[in-house]
């Protein structure tokens, strides 16, 4: 049902869009930062780079708005929930912009062609299942779909769990031969990229369940990223 | 056939109130089970029911004629001055009916004081409007004991450095705010146990509002107190406990965090937010 004072709707849906403009850009960003590592274009990075500026101004903008609205109309219920969320959602897409932009940065240092395409493949594929569930919850925002909300949640261990084992499989190669170390460093470090991008997907998920529910969730979310405990020698 | 009509029109759609108990329950004050009013045919309430907490404060928002004030005059029975006017349904005071035949309404009225929404002093000097009370009930034998007395209520009422030097004066030569306080001042001076605020800032300007509200925060130590209210920042600001009425019924009570956070009743929710349509 829309307010009574028409202006606080459009407001309301100006945060919205931004917010919207801003998943849309976040998105965008990571698939071009990751095509740029798998291909080492330096041109494309550097686009990666220049845009992200775009997303901290989104995120000022949207922080700004936000704060106009709070002082404005007080808002209750489920408008200071929607408030909050654009706040935090906003957040959370400025440092994906921030993790893509870092990914980009590393094509520019790779400096050169990565020589072990497998490990590209894995990256990529993390990065797949990143974008998707980027995509998917800021979809279950637009929507209020806590159920949506729930199934990214759950599913970030996928993400850490490739990320294991990437982990230990660049470990392997750096191991088998000192020349690969710069390299599969770089790789690593994009991967923890993408990792956290996923994080980022899973708090935007449980802001949704926040917007649609006014409660946070109250189980464990599953965890699968056991690299922190892994010691290098323990694979052979 | 005629029994389905027969149904329809002599029950209507029995009504559920939504309730969120607070998570530490508070002693219960005031009990109101199934409050009706009827103003000569026209029903202005549907059935209420309301635990209203001790030492808390607890506030009625809803639309005009939404019945929150009507239900807010039942507390100390104000609706028996109006000509026809029924209330049905049972309303208790420390487990006392209200409504039985031989209850004193003076004395009911002085353990459930009112403040009105417009500052009504008597056009009497600021020491008689509080002393007045306390002198009809018999609360001070003495002069120096009716002293302490307004003294007292004028301290609570925050309001005795602005007139220690004026008691002589008129209440009326106050100004609004202060005048309000001189009316809380007034109900409190007779040590009730419940006070009722009908909009009690909806004449004041927003200093004096934050005067009468920080006062209200600090009397919940020693009072129960319901407040009607239609600012819902008031309402949010100064209670534990919130009600929402619409079309004389009670639509959804809970505490006021929850109320104003994330209510489950539709039509509070849109209340709230500004959507009443």
């Amino acid at each position: 049902m829309e307010h009574t004072v028409t202006a606080y709707d459009q407001e309301l849906r100006g945060l919205a869009g931004k917010i919207a403009e801003m998943g849309g850009i976040a998105e965008h960003l990571v698939g071009d930062a990751v095509s740029a590592l798998a291909r080492v274009d330096e041109q494309m990075a550097n686009r990666v780079i220049n845009e992200d500026r775009r997303l901290d101004d989104l995120q000022r903008e949207v922080e700004e708005r936000a704060i106009l609205i709070i002082a404005r109309r007080q808002p209750m219920a489920s408008d200071l929930r929607e408030i909050v969320a654009a706040l935090r959602i906003s957040n959370d897409l400025e440092r994906v912009g921030d993790l893509a932009k870092n990914i980009a940065k590393r094509v520019i240092a790779i400096n050169g062609t990565i020589t072990h395409k497998r490990l590209m493949v894995g990256v990529e594929h993390m990065a797949e299942i990143a974008l998707e569930q980027l995509k998917t919850v800021l979809d279950a925002f637009s929507n209020r779909d806590d159920a949506a909300a729930r199934i990214v949640r759950m599913r970030d261990d996928e993400i850490d769990a490739l990320y294991t084992s990437l982990f230990r499989e660049l470990l392997t190669y750096m191991m088998e031969d000192p020349r690969n170390i710069s390299q599969c460093t770089h790789l690593l470090f994009s991967a923890k990229n993408i990792e956290r991008i996923g994080d980022h997907a899973t708090n935007i998920a449980e802001t949704v369940h926040y917007v649609v529910t006014g409660t946070a969730f109250t189980d464990e979310r599953p965890k699968a990223d056991t690299t922190a405990m892994e010691s290098i020698e323990s694979d052979d | 056939m005629a029994l389905v009509a027969e149904k329809t029109s002599a029950h209507p759609e029995p009504f559920e109130t939504v309730r969120t108990p607070d998570e530490n329950p508070r002693p219960v004050k005031v009990v109101a089970r199934d409050v009706r009013v009827i103003y000569g045919s026209k029903q202005a309430l549907h059935g209420v029911t309301i635990d209203i907490p001790e030492r808390a404060v607890t506030a009625f928002i809803g639309p005009s004629g939404c019945g929150k004030s009507t239900f807010l005059r039942c507390l100390n029975r104000m609706n028996d001055t109006i000509a026809g006017a029924r209330v049905e349904g049972d309303i208790r005071l420390d487990g006392r009916d209200i409504y039985e035949p031989d209850l004193d309404v003076v004395e009911l009225r002085a353990r459930v004081g009112m403040v009105f929404q417009k500052p009504n002093p008597f056009p009497k000097s600021i020491y008689e409007n509080v002393a007045y009370g306390p002198r009809i009930h018999g609360l001070a034998r003495t002069k120096a004991e009716l002293d302490e007395v307004v003294n007292t209520a004028l301290h609570r009422a925050s309001l005795w450095e602005e007139v220690k030097d004026r008691l002589a004066e008129p209440g009326t030569g106050l100004s609004g705010g202060q005048q309000q306080r001189l009316c809380i001042a007034r109900a409190i001076a007779v040590s009730p146990d419940v006070i009722l605020m009908d909009e009690p800032c909806s004449a004041l300007d927003p200093i004096a509002t934050a005067k009468v509200e920080e006062l209200i925060d600090e009397l919940r130590a020693n009072y129960t107190i319901v407040i009607v209210t239609h600012s819902m920042q008031q309402a949010a600001r100064v209670s534990q406990r919130t009600a929402f009425f619409h079309l004389g019924h009670l639509v959804e009570e809970g505490p006021t965090d929850h109320i104003f956070t994330n209510p489950l009743e539709k039509r509070t929710q849109d209340y709230i937010t500004g959507r009443f349509g």
